[in-house]
Formats: C-alpha cells, structure tokens, sequence
C-alpha cells in the first residue's frame, strides 16, 4: 500500500483537503513533479487585478499627501489622475469579483489555519516541518484574501460617495467627509495587505512561478501546501506505470 | 453712509496692489517663508439694509462673465434655488416669525464664500497651489491647477465651492481678488444701492459695523450683533444680523462653523500615520528577508513529492 494509508494523520486527512481544489489544478508526474496550480484564465484574471491596484494606490497617494502630488504627472496630471482613479476602481472591483468567485472556497477557514496561526515563530522563520499540513492556501494567504475582499468592498462603497463628478449630489457632505477619512484609511490598510502580499511572494522562493507560468515544482507543494499536494495525487490515482518513460 | 470707493483713475495702470508673492497659506504645499495676514479687508454684509434686490448677483455675473441657466419657481425669491459654478452669491430669503414679537420677518442673506481665516477648502485641497490665501485674507482658487476633485466642498465649513460639470474646476467668489488688486471694491459692494454691502479694511469694517448694531438695538433689535465665527479664525466676509444670537435662521447660516474634526483628522493625523505605518510595512519586509533569508524548497522536498506522485512510501511528516 502506498504511504497515504500508513501515514499517522487521520485517514480523512486527504479528502478534507478536497475543497482547496480548484478547476485546473493537478499533478504532473516527472522528474521534478510540476503542479499546476493556476488556469491561464486565472492568471490574467489576477494580472488585471494587479496591475489595477498598483495603479490605484499610485493614483491615490498622489491625491493623499502633497509630497506625492508629483506622482500625477504619471497619469497625465492632476485632472487626469482625478478622472481615471475611479474607473481603475470599477477594473479593480469587477476584477477581483472575478478572483473572489474562483478562490473563496479554498479560502475557507479550517482548523490548522487557526493552528498555523498560533505559531507565528515557526511560520516566520520558515520551519514548516513544525506547522499542520496545509491545503491549497495557509492562514497568511487567507487573511491577505479575505483583508482584501473586505477592503475591496469598503474602497469601492466610500470611493462611490466621494466620485464628485457622477454621485456627488446624492449624499451629503458630513456623509462625505466620513467617506473621504474611511477611504484613505482603508487604502492605506490594503496596501499594507499588499505589501505583505507581495513580500511573502518574493520571500517563498519558487511562489511567482504560480502566477507566471502557472506552475509550482511539486517540492514546492510538498514544502507549503501538502495536503493539497496529496488531495490532488489521491485524486489521480496512483500512476499506472512508472512515468517519463 | 460709508465713504465710497472712489472710481478707478483714467491714468495710467497702477500696479497690482497684490499678487502672487503675497501669500499667507498656499494649498498642499509648505511655504518658505509665509508672510503673516495684514492688512486684512473685509466686505461687511449688513442683513438689516438689504432690499433683496439681486443688483449684487447680477453684478457678480456680469463682472465675472458668467451666465445662470433660467431656472424654475420653486416657491421662493431665492434664485437660482443653490449656488452654483456661475452664481458665486446668491439672495438666501427666509420668512421668519419672530415669537418674541409674532411679526413676519424677512431676512434676505447674501450668501457666498465667507473668506475664512481658517480655509477649510485650502486644508483639504490635494492640488499644490490650487488654493491661495493672500495675505489680506482673500482665499481664492486658482483653476490652472485645481484637479476638480471636490475636496475643497468637503473641507468648506459653510458649503460654498462648486465643481462645474464643464471644465471639472471648483469655483467660488474671489472677493473679486481682481479688483481689489487695483484698489477697487468688490462688484457687488459697488452694485449695492443701500450700502448693505460695504467693503475696505478689516479693522474699518468692525468699526462700521458697531455703529450699525448701536443703531439696530436703539431701535428695538437687542440681539443684533457681527458675526464674524471665531471657529474658523474669523472671516473676511462678516455680517451684520438683527438676532445675531441666532445665526441658523437666516438660511442655515451655521452658529458655530469650524472645519470638520473628521476633515482635519483625515488631513492631519491620518496622512502622517498613513504614511508611516505603510513604510514600516515594507519595512518589516526588508528587515525579515535580511534576517530569516529566503524560505526556499529542499531538493528532499522535490524528492518527497516524486515519490508521492509515484505511489511511492515517504518519509513521515515531521518524524
């Protein structure tokens, strides 16, 4: 019998990593394994995601603090950068619909996110062989997805109520002036989201890879998400034949 | 009556009192050098002399070279009902019965920018150098500059600019800036046929105004008082009121305007804060990469995930 049946873990182990995957994602065999852990559709549904939030906060600290003004001329000046930020938002809001619809199942709480959590020594430095095996995300990822759909959702509601140019006349100032403070403390709070995002991608060698090709080496999902690495074998099926023959 | 302002001579120009060189505050930007407020000037606005006759609107308009849409009768002399990108000032009438008395009383404001010492609108503006306070306490846009985002509505304590739906630019009253760079009043000062409105110094204007209260509690108005709201460091438009202790009645005229506490705390501690706490962030970032080094994938970890994608034993996890 294979190891899946001898391993000490619970025998459900396996399939209660199920709901961590996703269409597209499998294993292939080789020598190194790669999984595929992100569908083309996936990926530029991200890239679009990304690249509007990146505008957007550039967009936005040049309106948030004069010492960024400058950062108007990128966008055509200061007219233009009032104009366009708003739009970039409805890219952004319809874009990362699109992302929460694809990802919010596997980033349903589970019992060792909340133990993964209590250990924030080991997950910082990376002592992975101490923390519960994990499905396709670990509670870092979760929080960075369920930080951002949340943030999302108040940038878009208050960036509504401060858009002059199309809604300004339906609320009131006082309901304004909250908006405007909620705004920029909500964007200040997902671009520390983002940052984290981002750090933890550079940080996790061999993660980009996810989002660029779409794949990661199979030593990858054994090291960060092995319970998804071993839901998504199991799903296969053990190889008929010793494979790259 | 008031001493009028002299017409402007026919010699030749005279330089511009003030200009650009002249400023106390500037929006979104850190002055060198700002020069204190002096000479402050005032146009003083006296509720109890106006007729309501709209000779102050139209002088506006036409001074600035603007048009009003013709409008709808919505129930009141007060037309256009708001202000608007055009109207710069607008005749406010309130019917009021006055309980002490049981009389109709009615009180016909001009409203317009009140000119703050304390500019909310300039606080909130994003835009550097698209507000400008002069030195003699007119606050007035520059519209080069201004990005149309509204801010300044936000920040204005008395609900003022307006962002046109044609350039995207906010406007308001400059307290004609223009004019009184050549030593000239205001349009609607010179348009004014009771001298309700009357313009020169700060200091000038209070002086006129005490003999205006003395005049209306003689006859019978024993609130009558300035209004000139402390809360926003005094302002360089200022009124005369009959029931000076209740601002509110003319028209919303706010008793106690100050610049939003959520305004100044999203221009004050939220900028600096927000700053910061995204710095640390990236940070923190820098700092753990340099102490924990890159968390990277053993070449066990890629033989483990062979030998599971093979149906082949692995070592136990964490034994």
């Amino acid at each position: 019998m294979d190891e899946l049946t001898r391993r000490p873990a619970a025998p459900s182990d396996a399939d209660d990593a199920a709901y961590s995957i996703q269409p597209g994602d499998a294993v292939e065999l080789g020598r190194p394994v790669h999984v595929n852990r992100y569908t083309v559709g996936a990926r530029i549904n991200h890239w679009v995601t990304a690249i509007s939030l990146i505008l957007l906060a550039i967009s936005g600290m040049a309106l948030f603090h004069p010492s960024l003004f400058f950062l108007t001329g990128l966008f055509g000046g200061g007219q233009w950068t009032r104009t366009i930020h708003p739009w970039i938002g409805v890219v952004l809001f319809f874009s990362f619909a699109g992302l929460f619809l694809r990802f919010w199942k596997a980033n349903l709480w589970r019992r060792e996110d909340s133990a993964w959590v209590a250990r924030p020594g080991d997950v910082l430095s990376g002592n992975e062989e101490k923390l519960p095996e994990l499905g396709k995300y670990n509670a870092g990822q979760k929080m960075v997805f369920w930080g951002m759909s949340l943030l999302i959702l108040v940038l878009i509601g208050s960036g509504v109520v401060i858009w002059e140019q199309y809604f300004g006349a339906l609320t009131s100032i006082p309901q304004q002036r909250i908006a405007l403070l909620v705004h920029a403390s909500a964007a200040v709070a997902i671009i520390c989201v983002w940052i984290v995002h981002v750090y933890a991608a550079i940080w996790v060698k061999g993660t980009m890879s996810a989002m660029t090709s779409g794949q990661v080496s199979g030593g990858w999902a054994w090291r960060h998400h092995r319970k998804w690495l071993r839901a998504l074998v199991r799903r296969s099926g053990p190889p008929e034949k010793a494979p790259a023959e | 009556m008031f001493p009028p302002i002299p017409n402007p001579s026919t010699a030749a120009p005279q330089p511009a009192r003030f200009g650009d060189a002249d400023l106390h505050r500037r929006s979104a930007s850190t002055l060198k050098a700002p020069l204190p407020l002096e000479n402050e000037v005032a146009k003083l606005i006296d509720v109890s002399k106006c007729i309501g006759c709209k000779a102050c609107q139209a002088a506006c308009l036409e001074w600035n070279q603007l048009h009003e849409e013709v409008g709808t009768f919505n129930g009141s002399y007060t037309n256009p009902p708001d202000l608007t990108e055009n109207s710069f000032t607008l005749m406010r009438f309130t019917e009021w019965v006055n309980p002490q008395t049981d009389n109709l009383e009615w009180l016909i404001r001009k409203d317009g920018c009140m000119h703050c010492a304390d500019p909310g609108c300039l606080k909130s503006c994003p835009a550097p150098g698209a507000i400008v306070q002069y030195t003699n306490g007119i606050v007035d846009f520059d519209h080069d500059k201004c990005i149309g985002c509204g801010y300044c509505i936000k920040g204005c304590p008395f609900n003022i600019p307006r962002v046109s739906k044609v350039d995207h630019k906010a406007y308001k009253c400059t307290l004609c800036s223009d004019r009184v760079a050549v030593g000239q009043g205001p349009a609607c000062q010179k348009a004014c046929p009771t001298q309700a409105i009357v313009f020169g110094t700060k200091a000038e204007m209070k002086d006129w105004a005490e003999g205006r209260i003395k005049d209306l509690k003689s006859r019978g108005y024993s609130n009558a008082g300035l209004y000139d709201p402390p809360g926003v460091g005094g302002t360089h438009v200022m009124y005369v009121l009959q029931h000076a202790d209740q601002p509110s009645i003319y028209a919303g005229l706010p008793d106690n305007p100050r610049i939003s506490p959520i305004v100044e705390a999203w221009k004050g501690v939220t900028k600096y804060v927000g700053l910061g706490v995204m710095g640390f962030a990236a940070l923190a970032g820098a700092l753990h990469y340099m102490v924990s080094g890159a968390n990277r994938v053993t070449p066990e970890d890629e033989e483990n995930a062979e030998k599971l994608a093979e149906g082949k034993p692995v070592g136990h996890h964490g034994a």
